[in-house]
């Protein structure tokens, strides 16, 4: 852990990328990332990134293609060290080199690939590496009523059996299993990689629950999307990224499709022409 | 676009209410691996149902024994006699246990090719040992041979896992590399006869496939075996029922236990009917079978219900998920190569006393593939991720059946060969269709 000045002397002076300031939710927030910069050799792929993310929000990223949203995902799941700027986890000021380090902290990053063992059932994987032990032995019992109370805290309902093997899994049924994972990791912050985007109308719906039930759960969520839709349908406030620079935050409530596109494609706010209540 | 709402609990109990959301009916599947309603019905009915959904485990194998049983018992009338049945179980010890070693490779999508020559080695180790002039006590001996194997394991582990060499290639150097340790191994001892040790003097070694229990002892090994399998069983149930899970109703479980005792009576009285002659008596269970059970049931332990099998799996199915997860792929993988050598020293035991003697000649290339075969011909997937301790045992027997139905017959080895080659294909092909129905 780095040795550096309080949060809190921070916080009240931190300066708006743009022109876009959205009003932030009250309290510390969970994640604080202040002017984090990442280059590999002459790219400068991340500059001066501010985020804040609270406990039990839904924060989108958004952002064209080679906008910076993987690096910075990277980044925060410690797949490497941002090289300026410094983040903070509760209001501490934390170095996150390693993805042992963000597991430590309470950070789940799942990636679109999911990370499951098709010949494993659903329990085994929520509980692999991590497995409940009596004695020498596994203690299946636990483990398999442990999963089925996560998994009906999420609201899953179309499993069938949590016995089958997770190869026979629907996406959206995989995407569940992935979460119930993090959940039972007690993550605090979960961030997801595109979840939605070889899943078909239903099975969409159904991960937008589960970052749904997240939230109500108190777990803070970083989406990564490139459907608008979905953004709007969960995210509480959305991030545009934007050649490697926030391009700004602002609050769903406070916006509209339009300017989001606005922002992801040109980097900034033109005028808003009939500001909404 | 808003967030569904669909109830919010999950079916504990009770058939599933409502069909997948909208997903194409050919991409679930037909249905689920375990039951979630009560009655034995129930139960034999969802197992037909994955019987002919291609999930029917060991079923098709067992046909297939029984299909074989039969060919041979029409072809000769001696080949479900008493004594022909014990010389079958005599042949299948050495074929089970190297296909017990090969399961725990497989599993990981590795091969290991120097199963045969390093049950060799460890059967000269044992043997050197054993026999004169050192005449060192026979446990000693076995344990000397068994760690010289595991030290082989992990030297080949080592390589594969450190230097990231492939299994297929450093076993079969190992094939080839132990043949020839073993040759001057036999070569250096000068008691050893026309390239052959022989240990018919510690007596021990030579009866764990040539002695028997007696017939006293077989019943009060099978009455304590039922025992502790039942009551192991019904404590499981009730420890599930209670916990609220799913649970096989109570019938199954007896119908279980029941079967386990019809089979061990059945071998029981196989073994115990004298199949010497009128004036020396010859009868009992070999010592070979409980052998061959306890192992079984440590190695069944240790895959299915400890963390060692279930990273094993893991690492089989989705090795770069189970890194993820935080398992040490390195670890597990060079504990497979050292169990699976391990095994091959047990199965070189079983060979030196079958044959009550460890020569150059031993077959190790052979056997190699009679050990595959065996844990493939029982329904272990040569593409890692799926398999069982038990279908050694299986696919073992149903290549001892073979082996020796053949012989009965007076076939050649030309014959043997062909028609062994023929079953591995099969199971093969078996397994890659059914590999390729479920991930379509």
């Amino acid at each position: 852990m780095a040795a550096d000045t309080g949060a809190g002397a921070r916080s009240s002076d931190r300066a708006p990328v743009t022109t876009s300031t959205a009003a932030d939710p009250a309290g510390t927030p969970l994640l604080r990332l202040s002017k984090v910069g990442k280059s590999f050799g002459p790219v400068q792929a991340l500059t001066d990134i501010d985020l804040d993310i609270y406990p039990g929000e839904v924060v989108a990223l958004v952002g064209d293609n080679g906008a910076g949203k993987s690096t910075l995902i990277k980044t925060i799941s410690g797949i490497w060290a941002p090289d300026a700027g410094q983040e903070f986890w509760e209001g501490r000021p934390v170095t996150i080199r390693h993805p042992r380090d963000s597991a430590a902290l309470g950070i789940a990053t799942m990636y679109q690939d999911l990370a499951l063992s098709d010949n494993l059932d659903i329990v085994q994987n929520m509980f692999l590496g991590r497995e409940l032990m009596r004695g020498p032995l596994l203690d299946e019992t636990s483990m398999e009523l442990a999963a089925r109370k996560t998994l009906a805290d999420l609201s899953v309902t179309t499993v069938r059996s949590i016995r089958q093997p997770v190869g026979s899994l629907s996406g959206g049924q995989r995407q569940a299993v992935a979460v119930a994972r993090a959940v039972l990791e007690k993550a605090k912050l979960v961030i997801m990689d595109e979840p939605t985007a070889a899943l078909g109308v239903s099975q969409t719906a159904m991960v937008l629950n589960l970052v749904t039930s997240l939230k109500q759960q108190g777990v803070a969520v970083l989406l990564i999307s490139h459907n608008l839709n979905d953004v709007f349908a969960v995210a509480d406030r959305i991030t545009a990224l934007y050649l490697g620079r926030v391009a700004g935050t602002v609050r769903v409530a406070d916006t509209d499709t339009q300017q989001a596109v606005q922002l992801i494609t040109t980097g900034a706010l033109a005028p808003v022409s009939h500001p909404s209540a | 676009m808003s967030t569904t709402s669909e109830a919010s609990d999950i079916q504990p109990d009770g058939p599933p209410v409502h069909p997948d959301e909208g997903m194409p009916s050919a991409e679930r599947p037909a249905v689920s691996n375990e039951l979630v309603t009560g009655s034995l019905l129930d139960y034999s009915k969802a197992f037909a149902k994955r019987a002919r959904s291609g999930e029917s485990g060991t079923l098709p194998v067992l046909v297939g024994l029984v299909i074989i049983v039969i060919i041979f018992q029409t072809q000769n009338g001696k080949f479900l006699s008493h004594g022909n049945l014990v010389n079958l179980i005599d042949q299948a010890g050495i074929f089970v246990t190297l296909g017990m070693a090969e399961v725990f490779v497989l599993l990981l999508g590795e091969i290991d090719l120097s199963v045969g020559y390093v049950a060799g080695v460890g059967a000269v180790v044992t043997a050197e040992l054993a026999a004169p002039p050192h005449n060192v006590n026979w446990f000693l001996s076995c344990l000397a041979g068994l760690g010289v194997c595991a030290v082989i394991g992990a030297v080949q582990g080592l390589l594969i896992t450190r230097l990231k060499l492939p299994s297929f290639v450093v076993t079969l150097g190992g094939l080839l590399g132990f043949e020839g340790v073993l040759l001057y191994l036999i070569q250096q001892d000068k008691h050893a006869t026309g390239g052959v040790i022989s240990v018919t003097i510690p007596s021990v070694l030579n009866d764990i496939v040539n002695g028997s229990l007696s017939v006293a002892a077989g019943w009060i090994g099978l009455i304590a075996v039922v025992v502790v399998f039942g009551v192991y069983s019904l404590l499981q149930n009730q420890r599930r029922r209670s916990s609220g899970l799913v649970t096989p109703p109570l019938s199954l479980v007896v119908l279980k236990i029941l079967v386990v005792a019809v089979a061990g009576v059945v071998l029981l009285l196989i073994c115990n009917a004298n199949r010497g002659s009128a004036l020396v008596k010859l009868q009992g269970v070999p010592w070979i079978v409980p052998l061959l059970l306890a192992v079984l049931t440590v190695y069944s332990v240790l895959l299915g219900r400890m963390k060692f099998g279930r990273y094993l799996y893991a690492i089989g199915g989705n090795a770069e998920a189970a890194r993820r997860a935080g398992v040490s792929l390195n670890n597990i993988r060079l504990f497979a190569f050292v169990l699976c050598s391990f095994t091959a020293g047990l199965g070189g035991i079983v060979y030196l006393s079958t044959q009550d003697s460890i020569s150059s000649g031993i077959d190790g290339g052979n056997y190699v593939l009679y050990a595959v075969a065996a844990a493939v011909i029982g329904g272990t997937s040569l593409f890692g991720g799926r398999g069982k301790i038990v279908h050694a045992l299986l696919g073992g027997v149903i290549i001892a059946a073979i082996y020796n139905g053949m012989g009965l017959l007076g076939l050649s080895a030309a014959a043997q060969f062909m028609v062994t080659a023929l079953v591995l294909i099969a199971a093969v092909t078996v397994d890659a269709v059914s590999r390729r129905g479920r991930t379509a």
